[in-house]
């Protein structure tokens, strides 16, 4: 475990700006050295991503349940989905977290226009991600799939060419969750945008340097994330009983 | 935590790669009948993806210490808790 | 092993709490002990608030019938006295009050490792504590704290999205303050001190932490679903759609049962404390008792569904949960036995803190044990529902908690506010509050073993007597609560100044002054022995308290 070996003395309250100027202007006055405040924001970053691992969790614990009962229905639910463009978003976010790994790679080496240049492309990726999604939720509109007052599901679960009848109010169910996680995640893309973004720009003015990079490594993990929680729900929503 | 020894572009892009070919892998493997196994297999495929972004895009391989491992992985024990434990009623229901 | 040699007359030098006197100095402070102030004021503002709705619970079940208010506005009463002293009292109390200060004190750090985010979760705390407040106000909510669907999501007419939303906030507050902890302790312990040498209380804070951090985030996402679906009518849990009511259960209780564990292993850290230093022996089985704050941790979240034994889950998966909830009795019974071992050959002491240490002793066994009584399948299809469950979680969260908080802050009052409280006065208020919550509690175990529902506003006359009973044990409760308000503010001005060490403990905190200075320590200690060592400190350093 790490143990701290400060050895600065304090004569009073008042921290002097000479022990200021020997650090990192990035030092942060309670940690003794910028290793230490590295590996403190990292671990901060990981608990921060296991909270939202458990949130989203709470979502996977309800849609492997109604699954397991439902399955037909959402069966159904699944193969009204456009498979492609639920491939093409995941493909879209695999090259947006490449993007993200070797902006920190760049910035590593100090080549701050190189670590600009992959950060607005990972937002320009994250944008089409969304846009993709809109277009989704936009042909689910049309189709009546959304749930509530308008819901109005006629298909069958196609099962190797046998036409199942399915439950609407099942089905409802799944689109219920279809909404609800791919929603949850569409909402955290946002916030990434928006970490990439702001990061961008401070960047570009130069707040981090290859000394110092921690906000951007930290932000790259919940890109990270995201990606990771799209992996699942790419499968689980749209490839079940595909085979007809 | 992180990887100081820093992984290689080359390392990064077939990474990339290899997660691109696993999506197309487990979309065309949906349309081929595997009965029970459809979910099995591809549920692996996106465990293995999520590995690969893990430890290799996350820097958890090569990181400085064993907590960052563990921390990883208790998210997901915990997870798998909730997941374990809730079937243990839902799948024991003789009405459900 | 000395305390800091400050006569008790020196003129106070710069400390953390006159660095700085503008409201703004507080209301954007960074310094860990202010936030554990600012926390300090706002959760006693709640305690008496949700206090003021017990009032009235037992002012109404003063007579079997309903006549002091509606059944539906005793639905109101009950809820919000259960929501706030759940979610804005009990699970922040000790480790925002006293783990905010004492953490970074006692592993000598100069403050934790995020003192912004500190910040934050103290904001994220009182913006959904007004917004609470504000959903009280207009109109409450009805559907006791555990919000259960389809009423929550469907059925009721009251503010569930805003108390919904209010309870995310804290719930935020609760992650941030845990992922705090973690890392401050993970990352920023003083040379020389290993994890072997860690306070309890930092163990237990510990483990408390890992808690918030995994079970929080489910309780987040149930609301979130409870509010799409009363909004939206995204019907998840709605079982004319195929949903199924007790999802929600799990879900809720997935976090409310761990969330109880949040509540009662920083108090039982507090108490390890107290016994070390008032029997000036080292903690009987350091190992077990740090390791028990871990594995109660790690159980509590294999047991919720004992929360649902009669509400329809299957048979077996009752059975698997009733048996997981005996196994989390273990640990607790550890520190139990190992607290009492302490004791045994000690030099003991009875300053107030010392009494609410045995006061919890005792009635945290009573608690417990009638936990393992509600675990046991037969015996909950009779109580369940009934008062019994009441007094068991009152004696666990009251009894349990409360009392583990109440001695930790007045053994901690000279640390942080420089001055000693009246002992006298304490030391009433300490048997006023056992006396009062035993006379309160324990006639509810017997009114729920006969049969008397929880929740209801009326009741069957010959349950009268025992209720007269607890509303009377609930007035001298009130009393004991307070007095420690009164003689608290009292002794910011008029009482006793305290030098460093008032209690000679051992401890990294009483190394520094009383109050410490905003850093905490004008040098890093170097830390080269082991927790507790009493045998080290000679008898005759320990002093009485100073007289107040």
């Amino acid at each position: 475990m790490q143990d701290s070996q400060a050895t600065t003395s304090q004569a009073t309250v008042q921290v002097t700006t000479a022990e200021h100027e020997a650090h990192n202007p990035a030092l942060v006055h309670q940690f003794a050295d910028a290793e230490q405040q590295k590996n403190a924001a990292s671990l901060g970053m990981w608990l921060f991503l296991v909270t939202e691992i458990m949130f989203f969790g709470g979502m996977f614990c309800a849609y492997l349940i109604y699954r397991l009962k439902y399955f037909n229905a959402f069966a159904a639910g699944s193969q009204s989905l456009a498979i492609k463009w639920g491939a093409i978003n995941t493909a879209v976010l695999i090259v947006s977290s490449v993007t993200v790994v070797l902006a920190i790679y760049a910035i590593r080496f100090g080549r701050k226009k190189l670590t600009v240049a992959f950060l607005v492309v990972t937002v320009l990726l994250g944008f089409v991600f969304l846009g993709i999604k809109s277009i989704e939720y936009t042909d689910k509109f049309r189709e009546h799939h959304v749930p509530g007052a308008n819901f109005h599901f006629t298909e069958n679960f196609d099962d190797n060419g046998k036409q199942i009848p399915v439950n609407p109010n099942e089905v409802q169910l799944f689109f219920s969750l279809y909404f609800a996680m791919t929603g949850m995640h569409a909402l955290h893309m946002i916030i990434g945008i928006s970490l990439m973004s702001t990061l961008a720009v401070l960047t570009w003015r130069g707040h981090y340097s290859a000394e110092y990079y921690t906000p951007l490594e930290n932000a790259g993990l919940y890109w990270h994330l995201v990606d990771i929680i799209w992996i699942y729900l790419f499968p689980l929503l749209y490839l079940i009983s595909r085979h007809t | 935590m992180s990887n100081e020894h820093g992984t290689s572009v080359k390392t990064y892009l077939i990474i990339g790669a290899t997660l691109l070919v696993l999506t197309v892998a487990t979309t065309l493997i949906a349309f081929v009948n595997l009965g029970p196994f459809n979910p099995v297999v591809a549920l692996t495929i996106a465990t293995i993806k999520a590995l690969l972004v893990i430890l290799f895009f996350m820097h958890v391989k090569g990181a400085s210490e064993k907590l960052t491992g563990v921390v990883v992985a208790s998210g997901f024990f915990f997870l798998a808790i909730l997941l374990t434990l809730s079937l243990s009623d839902y799948l024991t229901r003789s009405w459900w | 092993m000395a305390s800091i040699g400050i006569p008790a007359n020196q003129a106070p030098k710069l400390n953390y709490l006159n660095n700085g006197h503008s409201l703004k100095s507080w209301l954007l402070t960074t310094d860990h002990k202010r936030i554990a102030l600012l926390y300090l004021i706002s959760v006693t503002v709640f305690f008496f608030l949700g206090g003021f709705f017990a009032m009235l619970i037992r002012l109404e079940l003063l007579t079997p019938q309903g006549d002091l208010m509606q059944a539906d506005t005793y639905n109101k009463v009950f809820t919000m006295h259960g929501m706030i002293m759940v979610f804005f009292f009990l699970i922040p109390v000790v480790p925002a009050v006293l783990g905010n200060f004492l953490v970074p004190l006692m592993i000598g750090a100069k403050d934790l490792a995020f003192p912004r985010i500190n910040l934050l979760s103290w904001y994220l705390y009182i913006t959904g504590g007004m917004i609470f407040l504000h959903c009280m106000l207009t109109g409450g909510v009805d559907t006791g704290w555990t919000f259960y669907t389809p009423f929550s999501t469907d059925y009721t007419n009251t503010k569930i999205v805003e108390a919904g939303l209010a309870i995310f906030l804290a719930g935020f507050s609760s992650i941030f303050t845990g992922l705090n902890f973690i890392v401050t302790i993970h990352r920023m312990r003083a040379p020389g001190l290993t994890w072997d040498r860690l306070p309890l209380f930092i163990w237990a804070n510990y483990a408390t932490s890992l808690v918030m951090i995994l079970g929080t985030p489910v309780i987040a996402i149930t609301i979130v679903l409870v509010a799409v679906e009363r909004l939206f009518h995204l019907g998840i849990f709605d079982p004319r759609l195929g949903g199924d009511p007790l999802l929600f259960q799990h879900l809720f209780w997935f976090y409310s049962h761990p969330a109880v564990y949040i509540m009662i292993l920083p108090s039982m850290g507090v108490i390890s404390e107290l016994i070390a230093c008032f029997a000036r022996k080292r903690v009987f089985g350091y190992k077990f008792v740090a390791l028990s704050s871990v594995a109660i941790a790690v159980f509590g979240f294999l047991v919720w569904a004992h929360h649902m034994f009669v509400a329809g889950i299957s048979l077996y998966a009752a059975m698997i949960f009733s048996f997981l909830s005996f196994s989390v009795g273990v640990p607790s019974a550890v520190k139990v036995f190992n607290w009492t071992a302490t004791l045994y050959k000690g030099s003991i002491s009875y300053a107030t803190p010392m009494l609410y240490a045995f006061g919890f002793i005792g009635l945290f066994t009573i608690g417990g044990l009638t936990g393992l009584m509600l675990a046991t399948i037969g015996i909950d299809v009779h109580v369940t529902d009934t008062y019994f469950v009441v007094a068991h979680f009152h004696y666990v969260m009251v009894g349990g908690v409360l009392m583990g908080y109440l001695g930790g802050l007045h053994f901690w009052w000279p640390k942080m506010t420089g001055r000693m409280y009246p002992e006298a006065w304490a030391k009433l208020s300490a048997l006023l509050v056992f006396v009062g919550f035993n006379l309160t509690f324990f006639p509810q175990f017997i009114l729920g073993y006969v049969g008397m529902p929880r929740r209801y506003w009326q009741y069957p006359p010959e349950f009268q007597a025992l209720n007269v009973l607890s509303t009377a044990g609930a007035s001298i409760l009130a009393v004991g609560y307070l007095l420690p308000m009164i003689y608290f503010v009292w002794s910011l001005r008029y009482g006793a100044i305290a030098d460093a060490n008032p209690w000679a403990a051992a401890g990294l905190e009483w190394k520094t002054t009383s109050p410490p200075p905003t850093f905490n320590f004008d040098e890093t200690p170097v830390v080269t022995w082991e927790a507790y060592n009493y045998d080290e400190i000679p008898h005759k350093e320990r002093r009485a308290p100073v007289a107040g």
